[in-house]
């Protein structure tokens, strides 16, 4: 357990020089196509021996069946469980032996695989990837096992305040609505899925009409397109047909808690946000930077850690624009102890309200674009960080010379837009708030405890 | 011969860089400056970024008893200042300028990293030397930050069950050492320091020839070294105290068992963690034979543990072990598993023991150990696929005493250990050296009611944990 951690900010002083060179000059996005037709966005490295590959199936544990929440989880738990003539043990003794790294995993909108291999081992790793989306065994005994796993994972959950909060969060916001859901499931839920549901999962979903893949690393075109074929043509051409209705974020400024014994309340807070085609998207990612994201330059940051605070309220507070499919969130959380809750959540709705009604300053926009062009390059440090990245290009269509066009985009929101987008989204009315902890200095509530004030602002 | 020492100085580096040697690890360029500061550079080019890392050899193992969490306060009081960068000024300058920056403190070692496009590399260079000399500390600076060091404790430990039942073994364990106490600090120990405590920490420590820079990226060696003559080059260095370690008693044989009861724990959960040798010069036969028998015991799905315990005996759904040897002093050795549903922690215990008591009596097999070490091997090379990683597995390294050459060998030293040696580490671990067996403590998390029997109907405990609920406005 390393800690990890420190400081905040206060006043604003320093040039900065010019910007930093375009990073993704580095990189040379080439679209590969297989004799057979599939498609694969390449970025090629040849420093080390080894490669990754990201895959990508539309389509999420928003699917899953009414009552068998989880779904898409547990099958992404079972692909590497035993495949083929290969049992659990063979198969995950030969990926431990070959260091291969294959993963699965769902989230509400998409199914997805990551393979890292060292090349020695290339060949066997896609045979194991084919193996394994097309051959699953989903033997009782790993499927008890796994389910045993998640269940006990879930359990385990519920005590975890963060689990808590955002849960209840989710449940709120998007009631009704399959995005209310945990993609993992509900111990109840992952309790009534069945082998052959599995196998339902395995036939609708993987077709290659809804596949995307993306490659990094010490592989050559010419040596990938007939690997695609080999990999992928055992799959189905299609996929069954699916739809995920828009989702529209209710609850708006309702506060809720749940009263829990822990030393510290954890606030998470949601309002109506903006997908990710939304053409407020990058005056929205300025706004967010200022607000809560990146480090200790935000203003969240400051007004509950900094010095701007004199109080240390907090370890921390961030804000997310969340981009899914079908809706888009703006998210707000961190946590305090019991006795300084109320005076954190006025301090923080306050800078909402602050911004909701001012926007940002010029200073402030200015600050935004140079981080948020400069550290773009930050996140392509290896191959596998390299074809997620890809594949985030991929799953939100941005275009495969999107990171030529980024910095444009980026650099050509104003200050106008900006706080258009602030205005837009930014209403403390408009934000649902749960409350984990055994909160004090509620509005509403006398205040009690040593330390407790009433709130500020 | 491919990896470079402390003495060697940078024109004829170049001309060995270039040399095409078969790689190692992480190939470094290492030189050190006249002030003793030791600076190491690992070239990779795979994006026009860069990260800095300073690591000085001063952690929390270090602090004077009565004092403790002055190691990690001091790593968030070096973001108050200099007399040319105000107070949080630091990461924004990084921010603004494209980059990312943090700090994190352990036992051994404190640790300050920027990750910025490498043409700014001067520019981090330039601030990290400035708060290597020219801290400039403010009561009124210092006090909220000792607030949100407290509410970190908070949120890490005293938040959770887990970490705090994991708190009182280390104690119960290692009572006589540093590593007996949590890194963060205690809690009482935490609320009492102040301004003069983290000036004289910082004086004490924080000097060129008790750190090592470590730069990573698309940089070169001469580059490197040209920046880090004109920055750190300047800063005088004072001599350091002795690193004073109080090693751990033997328990002579006592058994120790502690249980912490919660009623946020849902699932009873096991651990123990026994005494184990770190990575010493004395000790390093040992530590990779350890290194290797981890890999067996309790490494992924298909170590003797989750065989034994998940698939054989299908008491529990997870288990393993960790060992990690990169420290000054003896650590500890970790297992820790989750019963199935309706298995009790009782059955779990003893499917361990039952797994220990085989290896004792028979050993690991010679395919295993071939097994274990062709996987450690492959890891040298997938480790080189990365910017942080590189710069924390030396930093970490040289900070606890490794030389540069135990970095580069890894793998060759990985590849000698044999079946023996690693029998007799094992044996050495869990045998314990003296008549009265292994030194070790054994941890029971139970829910609220006591009950160390996995519910069978977790659904329904759940619901019965209390939970009120309901807008309150």
């Amino acid at each position: 357990m390393n800690l990890s951690m420190r400081h905040l900010a206060a006043a604003v002083v320093m040039t900065v020089a010019a910007a930093a060179a375009p990073a993704h000059a580095a990189f040379q996005i080439q679209k590969v196509v297989s004799p057979g037709g599939i498609e694969a966005w390449l970025i090629e490295d040849h420093r080390i021996p080894l490669m990754a590959m990201d895959v990508t199936f539309r389509g999420g544990a928003a699917l899953d069946p009414q009552g068998k929440d989880g779904l898409a989880v547990f099958t992404a738990s079972l692909l590497d469980e035993g495949a083929g003539d290969l049992n659990s043990q063979a198969f995950q003794k030969e990926m431990a032996d070959k260091s291969i790294a294959l993963s699965y995993g769902a989230d509400l909108d998409n199914f997805s695989v990551s393979l890292k291999t060292l090349n020695q081992y290339r060949d066997r790793a896609f045979e194991l990837l084919t193996l394994s989306l097309s051959k699953p065994r989903f033997d009782a005994d790993a499927v008890e096992r796994v389910r045993d796993q998640i269940v006990t994972s879930i359990s385990n959950s519920l005590g975890s305040p963060n689990y808590i909060a955002r849960r209840k969060l989710a449940e709120t916001v998007f009631a009704g609505h399959p995005y209310a859901r945990s993609a993992n499931g509900t111990i109840d839920s992952v309790r009534k899925i069945q082998a052959a549901d599995m196998r339902h999962f395995v036939k609708d979903r993987f077709g290659r009409d809804q596949m995307l893949v993306t490659v990094a690393g010490d592989i050559t075109p010419a040596e990938l397109g007939p690997a695609l074929d080999r990999i992928f043509a055992a799959l189905p051409a299609k996929a069954a047909p699916f739809s995920v209705p828009k989702a529209t974020p209710q609850g708006e400024g309702q506060t809720i808690t749940l009263e829990k014994q822990y030393p510290q309340t954890v606030i998470t807070m949601a309002a109506p946000g903006i997908t990710r085609d939304d053409p407020d998207w990058y005056a929205g990612q300025i706004v967010n930077y200022t607000l809560g994201g990146g480090g200790f330059q935000s203003r969240l940051m400051e007004d509950v850690r900094g010095a701007g605070s004199k109080k240390g309220l907090s370890y921390g507070f961030s804000s997310a624009f969340v981009p899914y499919k079908e809706a888009g969130l703006v998210l707000a959380g961190g946590s305090t102890r019991n006795a300084a809750a109320g005076e954190t959540l006025g301090v923080v709705k306050g800078e909402f309200a602050k911004m909701h009604k001012d926007g940002i300053t010029e200073t402030e926009l200015k600050d935004a674009k140079t981080y948020i062009t400069g550290s773009f390059a930050l996140t392509l440090t290896s191959t596998d960080r390299l074809a997620a990245i890809l594949m985030q290009l991929r799953t939100q269509n941005l275009g495969i010379d999107y990171l030529d066009r980024r910095e444009g985009l980026i650099n050509g929101v104003n200050l106008d837009d900006a706080n258009k987008v602030a205005a837009r989204l930014l209403d403390p009315a408009k934000l649902t708030t749960v409350m984990v902890g055994m909160p004090q200095g509620l509005p509403g509530e006398p205040a009690k405890g040593a330390g407790s004030e009433p709130a500020k602002k | 011969m491919t990896s470079f020492r402390g003495a060697l100085i940078g024109a004829a580096l170049l001309a060995l860089a270039s040399w095409s040697a078969p790689a190692k690890v992480f190939s470094p360029t290492t030189f050190k400056l006249a002030n003793g500061l030791d600076v190491v550079v690992v070239e990779d080019h795979l994006a026009p970024v860069v990260s800095q890392m300073v690591w000085y050899r001063c952690g929390a193992a270090d602090e004077d008893a009565g004092h403790s969490g002055i190691a990690h306060f001091l790593e968030h009081l070096m973001f108050k200042g200099t007399p040319t960068v105000p107070a949080g000024e630091f990461s924004k300058i990084v921010a603004r300028n494209g980059g990312e920056d943090n700090a994190f403190t352990f036992y051994d070692y404190t640790a300050y990293f920027q990750t910025i496009a490498a043409d700014r590399l001067e520019l981090v260079m330039k601030l990290e030397a400035d708060r290597m000399q020219n801290l400039s500390l403010a009561d009124d600076q210092v006090y909220p930050e000792r607030d949100v060091i407290v509410e970190e404790r908070r949120q890490r430990i005293e938040s959770s069950p887990e970490a705090r039942l994991a708190e009182a073994m280390r104690y119960a364990l290692m009572a006589n050492s540093p590593y007996g106490r949590p890194a963060i600090g205690w809690k009482q120990e935490m609320e009492a320091l102040t301004t003069a405590d983290a000036v004289a920490w910082y004086k004490k420590w924080y000097t060129p020839s008790n750190a090592t820079l470590i730069v990573v990226g698309d940089v070169k060696p001469d580059q490197v070294k040209a920046l880090a003559e004109k920055y750190y080059g300047p800063i005088p260095s004072h001599p350091v105290p002795p690193r004073i370690r109080p090693q751990v008693a033997p328990l002579g044989g006592a058994v120790q068992r502690l249980t912490l009861r919660d009623e946020n724990i849902h699932e009873p959960a096991f651990s123990r963690i026994y005494m184990a040798p770190n990575y010493s010069e004395k000790t390093k036969k040992t530590a990779l034979a350890l290194e290797v028998f981890d890999e067996i015991f309790g490494t992924g799905t298909t170590s003797r543990l989750y065989k034994a315990l998940a698939l054989k005996l299908k008491v529990a759904t997870s288990v393993s072990s960790s060992y990690d040897d990169t420290a000054v002093d003896p650590i500890a050795y970790d297992i820790s598993a989750y019963p199935a549903p309706g298995k009790d922690l009782k059955d779990v215990e003893a499917g361990i023991d039952g797994v220990i008591q085989d290896l004792l009596k028979n050993g690991v097999t010679d395919g295993e150990v071939a097994d274990a070490k062709t996987r450690l091997q492959a890891q040298a090379i997938l480790a080189r696929d990365s910017l942080m990683g590189p710069a924390h597995s030396i930093g970490e390294a040289v900070a606890t005493g490794q030389s540069i050459d135990d970095v580069e060998n890894w793998p060759d030293n990985i590849a000698a250990v044999t079946k023996d040696e690693v029998n007799a580490a094992m044996r050495g671990v869990f045998g314990g050296s003296t008549p009265g067996g292994a030194t070790q403590v054994t941890g029971w998390l139970l829910p609220a009611n006591g009950d160390s029997k996995a519910p069978l109907d977790a659904a329904a405990a759940a619901n019965t944990v209390p939970v009120s609920s309901g807008p309150i406005r």
